[in-house]
């Protein structure tokens, strides 16, 4: 069967999508909480502030999640997904932990979508947690370009993680297709 | 300042230079599009970890009422009400059950209750325009709300948006992520509207547009329309779906 096309979430998401403790897969401030966070940037490098982030991980001992509760959180279960709009600034930012390896040896990264008007369909990236040694073992940042593997890889600061993503330009962050896009994707 | 006539060019070009399934992410016709699409091809992964699984929702997440967008104020919002319904399948036909799907929309005068919409057309304090429902265990959704009217934006001089009720959708892995927009039958818009017309394949486009469905039509109540979701394939086999993971 061929797969519906996507369209873009247009300007208006705001009024179905991000919703009252989307970003907060765990309480801020709480022992462990990491802020991951970034600017969404386009080819000109000019802040995009009506793009929204999906981010689903890993719990720190690399679990997948399978429990519901992520739209109404109880602030005790961690469920693994997380959903921020832009703000002015192209902002977005999470509350989280970060992720364990769910396979020895791969490194762990955040499964992140980005969406935006302007953007005719999602975006598929991956925001690996930074730990140089273990680049060169990864199907997916042995096979990208050396001058490209940093758009793929979280750099540190004090509250936790930083992730920007740039749609387009120099900077271009190295977006995904999976084996089930292509042939819809072309 | 561009015209419809400039407009309707662009979308011939790419109509007449390819025949894709998805929307061309860098299609100028869209103005919006131009610094926002990434130029570089899409790096081919296979999924692992978490990409092979999608997140999960219940009912401690989605109100039944939820599926319901004429009932969330005091009054009866304006407008025809419509019952909008169908099934979301994955890639190779299984259903895709107990899985979130998430609409906004316009009211009936083609009017978003968002601040960043200033179309100088009437607010209903009656319609919000957002609503959310999980699937059945067969794959069906169902919502109950106002045919959304078509309305002007500022891609080019008199531009108007088809009416259209976006739609979110999980499948049973994360990379069956969609984002899209439904259509309604007939839409005289459709030929002038470069997000439409983004996806070159005519058949493809077509999968956009609902049917009128009179079997969900309810007497004296409300207009029926069927509209099936399609995803990505799962990377999942049917074997692994219920295998615990470590
Ligand atoms: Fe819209």
């Amino acid at each position: 069967m061929s797969a519906a096309p996507g369209q873009t979430v247009g300007p208006f998401f705001h009024l179905g999508l991000p919703y009252e403790g989307g970003n907060d897969l765990v309480p801020p401030g709480r022992a462990g909480a990491i802020r991951l966070h970034g600017r969404v940037l386009d080819g000109d490098g000019v802040a995009v502030p009506d793009a929204m982030i999906e981010i689903w991980q890993a719990d720190p001992d690399g679990k997948v999640c399978r429990v519901p509760g992520s739209l109404r959180r109880d602030g005790w279960t961690f469920t693994g997904f997380g959903r921020a709009a832009t703000d002015a600034d192209g902002h977005y930012w999470f509350s989280t932990v970060e992720p364990g390896e769910t396979q020895p040896g791969r490194p762990p990264f955040f499964a992140v979508t980005v969406f935006a008007r302007g953007l005719l369909d999602r975006l598929f990236t991956r925001a690996y947690l930074p730990d140089p040694d273990v680049y060169g073992a990864d199907p997916l940042l042995g096979a990208v370009a050396p001058a490209r593997r940093h758009t793929l890889v979280a750099t540190r600061d004090e509250q936790g993680l930083v992730f920007d993503i740039h749609l387009q330009g120099p900077r271009e962050t190295v977006f995904l297709s999976f084996p089930k896009h292509r042939g819809v994707w072309a | 300042m561009t015209t419809q006539a400039d407009i309707d060019r662009e979308i011939q070009a790419g109509l007449d230079s390819s025949r894709e399934h998805q929307p061309r992410l860098d299609y100028p016709a869209y103005r919006s599009s131009i610094l926002r699409h990434p130029t570089k091809a899409l790096q081919p992964v296979d999924p692992e970890g978490v990409e092979l699984w999608a997140p999960c929702f219940g009912h401690s997440d989605v109100g039944e009422a939820e599926a319901d967008l004429t009932i969330q104020h005091s009054g009866e919002p304006q407008g025809s009400r419509i019952t909008v319904s169908g099934r979301v399948l994955d890639g190779d036909g299984r259903a895709v059950p107990h899985q979130l799907v998430e609409i906004w929309q316009a009211n009936a005068a083609g009017r978003y209750a968002h601040l960043r919409d200033q179309h100088p057309a009437p607010l209903d304090p009656n319609f919000s325009g957002q609503g959310r429902c999980l699937t059945d265990a067969d794959g069906w959704y169902k919502f109950t709300t106002i045919q959304p009217g078509p309305y002007p934006w500022r891609n080019h001089l008199n531009a108007w948006r088809p009416a259209h009720i976006h739609f979110s959708l999980f499948g049973t892995d994360f990379t069956q992520r969609l984002v899209t927009q439904m259509y309604f039958p007939g839409d005289p818009l459709f030929p002038l509207d470069p997000i439409f017309q983004s996806v070159t394949d005519p058949k493809a486009r077509e999968a956009l547009i609902a049917t009128y469905e009179h079997d969900l039509t309810s007497p004296e109540f409300s207009l029926g329309y069927r509209w099936d979701i399609v995803l990505t394939g799962s990377h999942r086999t049917p074997l692994d779906t219920d295998e615990e993971l470590a």
